[in-house]
């Protein structure tokens, strides 16, 4: 019951989306940047985007596991900060590249790194700007029964395999036919 | 002992009350917490592999249970020194009860206990501020169950 739900909040507006906007599926990730899991998942979801360009398209949602992981907070808030300067999927790309140093002065070089207005991008960090937008994804994931991460949806049924690009392509063949 | 049931307590029965240690030197009773909601999750055992466990999970919602008022109680049969070590490790901010002597007996009570496997369900209960079950959940024991049920029964109390 409670597991199988789909997607609570659909995919609008305030979603960070990459992909086609007509794209015929909608795959939503609540991860975490500084899961392992998470970590693992990414390079299989950006191949996944590569080798469907036409049909499929990336939602992004936060879901910080924030008291076992020290940085996931900061990692999500330096995510929309950068989101916020035209910047959110290279920033992902940056956080998930770099899983395993996510203090606040390596967040502040990748800021410097992707050409962002560093006085900014500190203070939203630091001032925590988005919270409420993290937040907001993070209680999004709990009603629609996320438990853990990473968590994917396709067009808004939950996904239940394995996270490697063979087993994701599969079902999103299924979901094409 | 003679009155155990053998399946999950349903919506509707009176909460077993119990006293089980949350410390070496303290103890918890259910009926502390009368007049307010409390959500009981029994659960197989402290140290899980899953990253992103259930207690865990619950620990990041705790101030969505705090808006209804309600207690989270966390329970498995591990003793009481590794539930300090666990809760310290994942930070939590909630209790955790050891249902270790007589083993898993409120587990029992409560329906919840695997006889085969000497732990006890991965089972959650939501109970009213009169001490009455108004929702309860068997997971299998492999799947975090999430908190999605667990906030939606807390609603429908209101």
């Amino acid at each position: 019951m409670s597991v199988k739900k789909g997607l609570s909040l659909p995919v609008g507006e305030r979603d960070w989306v990459t992909g086609p906007e007509n794209a015929r599926i909608t795959l939503v990730e609540y991860g975490d940047f500084e899961c392992p899991q998470c970590g693992k998942a990414y390079p299989a979801v950006k191949e996944l985007l590569a080798d469907f360009p036409e049909d499929v398209r990336l939602v992004f949602r936060h879901f910080p596991l924030k008291t076992i992981h020290d940085n996931a907070e900061n990692a999500a808030l330096a995510a929309e900060a950068a989101g916020h300067q035209g910047k959110f999927w290279e920033m992902h790309s940056m956080l998930f590249e770099n899983r395993f140093n996510l203090e606040p002065d390596d967040l502040f070089s990748y800021g410097t790194q992707l050409g962002l207005d560093s006085v900014m991008f500190e203070q939203d960090i630091l001032e925590k700007t988005y919270s409420k937008k993290v937040t907001e994804d993070f209680r999004s994931g709990v009603r629609s029964g996320v438990n853990g991460t990473p968590t994917f949806f396709i067009n808004g049924d939950r996904y239940n395999g394995l996270f490697y690009k063979w087993d994701l392509s599969e079902a999103i063949k299924k979901y094409l036919k | 002992m003679s009155n155990l049931p053998n399946e999950l307590l349903k919506p509707g029965t009176e909460a077993p009350d119990f006293c089980l240690p949350s410390t070496p030197d303290q103890k918890v009773s259910l009926s502390e917490f009368r007049g307010k909601p409390v959500v009981l999750a029994f659960y197989p055992a402290d140290w899980s592999p899953v990253c992103g466990d259930q207690m865990s999970l619950y620990n990041e919602i705790f101030s969505e249970f705090k808006e209804f008022d309600a207690q989270i109680i966390g329970i498995s049969v591990d003793n009481i020194w590794s539930h300090l070590a666990f809760s310290k490790h994942n930070k939590l901010k909630f209790s955790i009860l050891s249902d270790f002597e007589p083993k898993g007996q409120t587990a029992k009570e409560y329906g919840a206990y695997r006889e085969k496997d000497g732990v006890t369900e991965r089972a959650l209960f939501v109970i009213d501020k009169n001490g009455i079950i108004r929702w309860s959940y068997l997971s299998p024991v492999g799947v975090n169950p999430g908190a999605d049920g667990i906030l939606e029964a807390l609603e429908n109390l209101e």
